[in-house]
């Protein structure tokens, strides 16, 4: 009977699309999906579900909920999530969820600690239950459809203009809005359309069934993101993120509970941060995230005297600031070089997080961070990054700075990773970009930033042309940096990128979750730059032999999974360093990074390494198409962290290895330069 | 034949290993599905066999990851407390609390009784099951474990 690995069995009639909201009478016909890795507690669910004349449907693996989530926004009206699954955390689900959906989302687990149970409800969860689960506990959870329904309804009579179509269509132009030159012009272009798009709205709002929710695409978190980076965490109000996002049918109160939630989110990151701080990654990824809103010179400075920025922080910070300051202005080229010197992200990652830890008092990351940085030319630089324009000069500085860079874009994760490998190389990845480095033995949970990047696709392009040059430097040469906005860019809309990996050695807590769920299947994880590449053979070295736990080298972390997957035929397996936290039993799809690195492997059993050894020698040699194509896909987050190794030493450590074959990596979480050991060519 | 059944049950639950959580999925058993309980008796067997052995493999290796053991646990530990079985959750907590203390020798000594509680409700389940296909709805099908 198996659930089987990614199946989705719907029970009852079908949820979907057709009916808004419960037909008759109200709770009967409310549309759960239940995310859960035991088929066996899934089956219960289901059935009691089924018994409180809900319509359930059933789902065993978290990215599998997520595109069931995005590809049938309206088609359901909560969710029921695991806390502990193996392809991504339940916690990284809820946030996507909220983020993106704004469903009610309740946790599950077995696990009643306090401290689980707190996370729950600062990640948004609506409610928690011990498993096992009593049906009279799933009897009330439509209290929660009904408080979320009402919370927006009242939005939606209060501005009469929220469309969740409408807010898709939107091709969100970065460039644009962010620059200040369109202020006086989206506030008019806006009113205007909202105005024509009131009355329609109203209409169906009125007519139709009460949820008029918002749904929060990944262009539009972006967009809000972008705008209040721009705005300053501490200083974006609705109103005004309202106006630069220049969304028709977005109303100020969809904003309002959008940036409530967001400052949650980000608060939650920087207290992770803390946490990563101490080698987990789990905080930093989110930490970029939210301390980049805003810099501000203070908030800098204030960072810097904290003290223990560790790199990873730095990092990640970066990246988020990288990520989410699109609009910021354009910082100066020396400021930029600033950035990027080690120091540098220290500060920009203390700017970042200044702003966020101001609001929320986890301050760690950037202890002792020079602020040298002023917040502004953080902003500009990630605006630089968002627009892509930030070629800066940063590359130039070494791989530093080009390290930092990166790491801006990425989300910490990588410099979290970073600090966990003890590989030579590792170390050298001054902040690892998003990219879930497995490191050895310590669980780290990379969460992607899909927040950050504002930038979407042009970013990309940038990257990759640059990166291609600066290949050779550091993973992320600047050139690479702009890519790395850019690809940072790409990972925020991509919420899902998060590549977390928790180190727990046999943990099966890592999420390593590449992102892609979406749409993307931009082959990120050919982040290519020789780092990437690395990885990628890493991986596929471990997929011979091992489980998950094995290959430390959870670098790549390319994004997403389908770039695995597809990639996996195609070229490098998008290394994503999963390692760590697979468990072996549960990757069959490559939903996680790691995982679909390993699965694909594994799948096509050990054909692919040949593919992989001569994938990787190709992608060695030439690593600069792949770089740009796929790299920016979305997961940007996780391609990111190759770039964070030296460059050099990471081509030559490859190369090297690739004369021999794929190294598998035996060792759990060893993170040595890549062990490349038997790559089967 | 119900009769005994209910005796069989009682005596299961009285002696601690089934809980309160069996009694609701014997509840939720109803015609659309007259074999639930035993099903998802089944899906427990089958998956928690496969959640043992990573734990045997997990508990071979030197030194023992305790991280890794309490994760695999807590699994096993989310699916027995699904079906009712109390005695083996019971045992799965004192695993993980062993973990947690980084006491090897208690683990293993405990994950020994929590095999043997095991293997002593499945033979108990069986029975029961057995029984109750024979007694139950004629429609029942006797579809052997």
């Amino acid at each position: 009977m198996n659930l089987g690995a990614s199946q989705v069995a719907k029970s009852g009639s079908m949820p979907s699309s057709s009916s808004h909201g419960p037909a008759q009478q109200f709770p009967a016909g409310l549309r759960v999906l239940v995310v859960d890795d035991d088929p066996t507690c899934l089956m219960i669910l289901e059935k009691m579900l089924r018994t409180c004349h809900y319509e359930a449907t059933k789902c065993n693996r978290a990215e599998i909920a997520l595109s069931l989530l995005r590809e049938n926004r309206n088609g359901y009206d909560i969710v029921l999530s695991d806390v502990h699954m193996p392809d991504m955390d339940g916690f990284k689900l809820l946030e996507h969820i909220g983020l993106e959906m704004d469903l009610p989302v309740i946790m599950m687990s077995a696990d009643d600690s306090k401290n689980v149970v707190m996370k729950g409800v600062t990640h948004g969860a609506c409610d928690y239950l011990i498993k096992p689960v009593r049906l009279e506990a799933l009897k009330n959870i439509w209290q929660h459809v009904v408080r979320k329904r009402k919370h927006v309804w009242k939005d939606i009579e209060q501005s009469g203009s929220v469309e969740d179509g409408k807010l898709q269509q939107q091709q969100p132009d970065d460039a644009d809005y962010l620059s200040s030159a369109n202020e006086g012009s989206w506030r008019n272009s806006k009113r205007k359309k909202d105005e024509e798009e009131d009355p329609e709205d109203r209409d169906d709002d009125t007519s139709s069934l009460k949820k008029p929710r918002v749904v929060w695409s990944v262009e539009l978190h972006q967009q809000f993101v972008a705008a209040a980076n721009q705005l300053g965490i501490d200083k974006a109000v609705p109103k005004k993120i309202l106006e630069l996002m220049n969304v028709p049918g977005l109303t100020r109160e969809n904003v309002a509970s959008h940036l409530q939630k967001y400052r949650l989110y980000l608060r939650r990151l920087s207290g992770q941060h803390q946490n990563a701080l101490n080698g987990s990654f789990m905080g930093n990824p989110e930490a970029t995230y939210g301390s980049i809103s805003s810099f501000n010179d203070l908030e800098l400075q204030a960072y810097a005297a904290s003290g223990q920025l560790p790199a990873q922080n730095l990092a990640a910070l970066q990246a988020a600031a990288f990520g989410r300051s699109a609009t910021k202005s354009v910082v100066s080229p020396l400021d930029q070089r600033n950035l990027f010197s080690f120091e540098t992200p220290k500060l920009r990652f203390g700017e970042g997080q200044q702003q966020h830890l101001s609001n929320s008092k986890q301050v760690n990351f950037l202890h002792g961070i020079p602020t040298n940085m002023e917040p502004k030319q953080l902003a500009n630089f990630h605006q630089a990054a968002n627009s892509f324009a930030i070629n800066m000069p940063v590359g130039s500085h070494g791989s530093q700075g080009n390290s930092l860079m990166m790491q801006m874009a990425q989300p910490q994760s990588r410099s979290q990773i970073q600090n966990d490998i003890n590989g030579s190389y590792v170390s050298r990845l001054p902040s690892s970009i998003g990219q879930p480095v497995v490191s050895n033995g310590t669980s780290r949970v990379l969460t992607r930033p899909v927040y950050n990047q504002v930038s979407q696709s042009s970013p990309v392009a940038g990257f990759s042309a640059q990166h291609s040059t600066d290949l050779s430097r550091n993973s992320f040469p600047l050139g690479g940096n702009s890519g790395i906005s850019s690809l940072a860019s790409k990972v925020i809309p991509r919420e899902e990128t998060t590549m977390q990996l928790k180190g727990s050695q046999g943990g099966s807590n890592y999420d390593v979750f590449s992102g892609q769920q979406q749409q993307h299947k931009s082959q990120d994880w050919s982040l290519q730059s020789s780092g990437l590449a690395f990885d990628t053979l890493q991986h596929a070295n471990m997929r011979g032999n091992h489980d998950v736990s094995q290959s430390a080298l959870v670098q790549q972390t390319f994004s997403s999974r389908d770039t695995i997957e597809q990639s996996r035929n195609s070229s490098v397996l998008p290394s994503v360093l999963l390692q760590q936290g697979f468990s072996s039993s549960g990757h069959s799809s490559s939903s996680s990074f790691g995982k679909g690195i390993f699965s694909g492997v594994e799948e096509n059993g050990h054909r692919n390494m040949p593919n992989i050894g001569q994938q990787l020698n190709a992608y060695f040699t030439d690593t600069s198409p792949r770089v740009k194509a796929e790299l920016l896909e979305g997961n940007f987050y996780n391609n990111i962290l190759p770039d964070q190794y030296d460059q050099e030493d990471l081509m030559s450590a490859l190369l090297k290895h690739q004369q021999e074959g794929i190294v598998t990596v035996e060792n759990d979480f060893d993170f040595d330069g890549y062990p490349l050991d038997n790559l089967p060519v | 034949m119900h009769r005994r059944l209910a005796s069989m049950r009682k005596s299961l639950l009285d002696q601690g290993f089934l809980d309160e959580q069996f009694i609701q999925l014997e509840e939720l058993q109803d015609d659309s599905n007259p074999n639930f309980v035993e099903e998802i008796a089944a899906s427990y067997y089958r998956d928690s066999a496969r959640q043992m052995l990573n734990i045997d493999q997990a508990l071979d290796k030197v030194p023992l990851d305790f991280t890794k053991l309490d994760n695999l646990m807590h699994q096993f530990k989310g699916s027995s407390s699904s079906i009712g079985a109390k005695k083996v959750k019971n045992e799965s907590t004192q695993f993980q609390e062993y973990c947690r203390a980084g006491n090897a020798e208690g683990c293993r000594r405990t994950y020994r009784q929590l095999k043997k509680e095991y293997a002593t409700l499945k033979k108990k389940l069986e029975a029961y099951f057995q029984l109750a296909r024979q007694a139950g709805p004629l429609e029942t099908a006797s579809r052997p474990k």
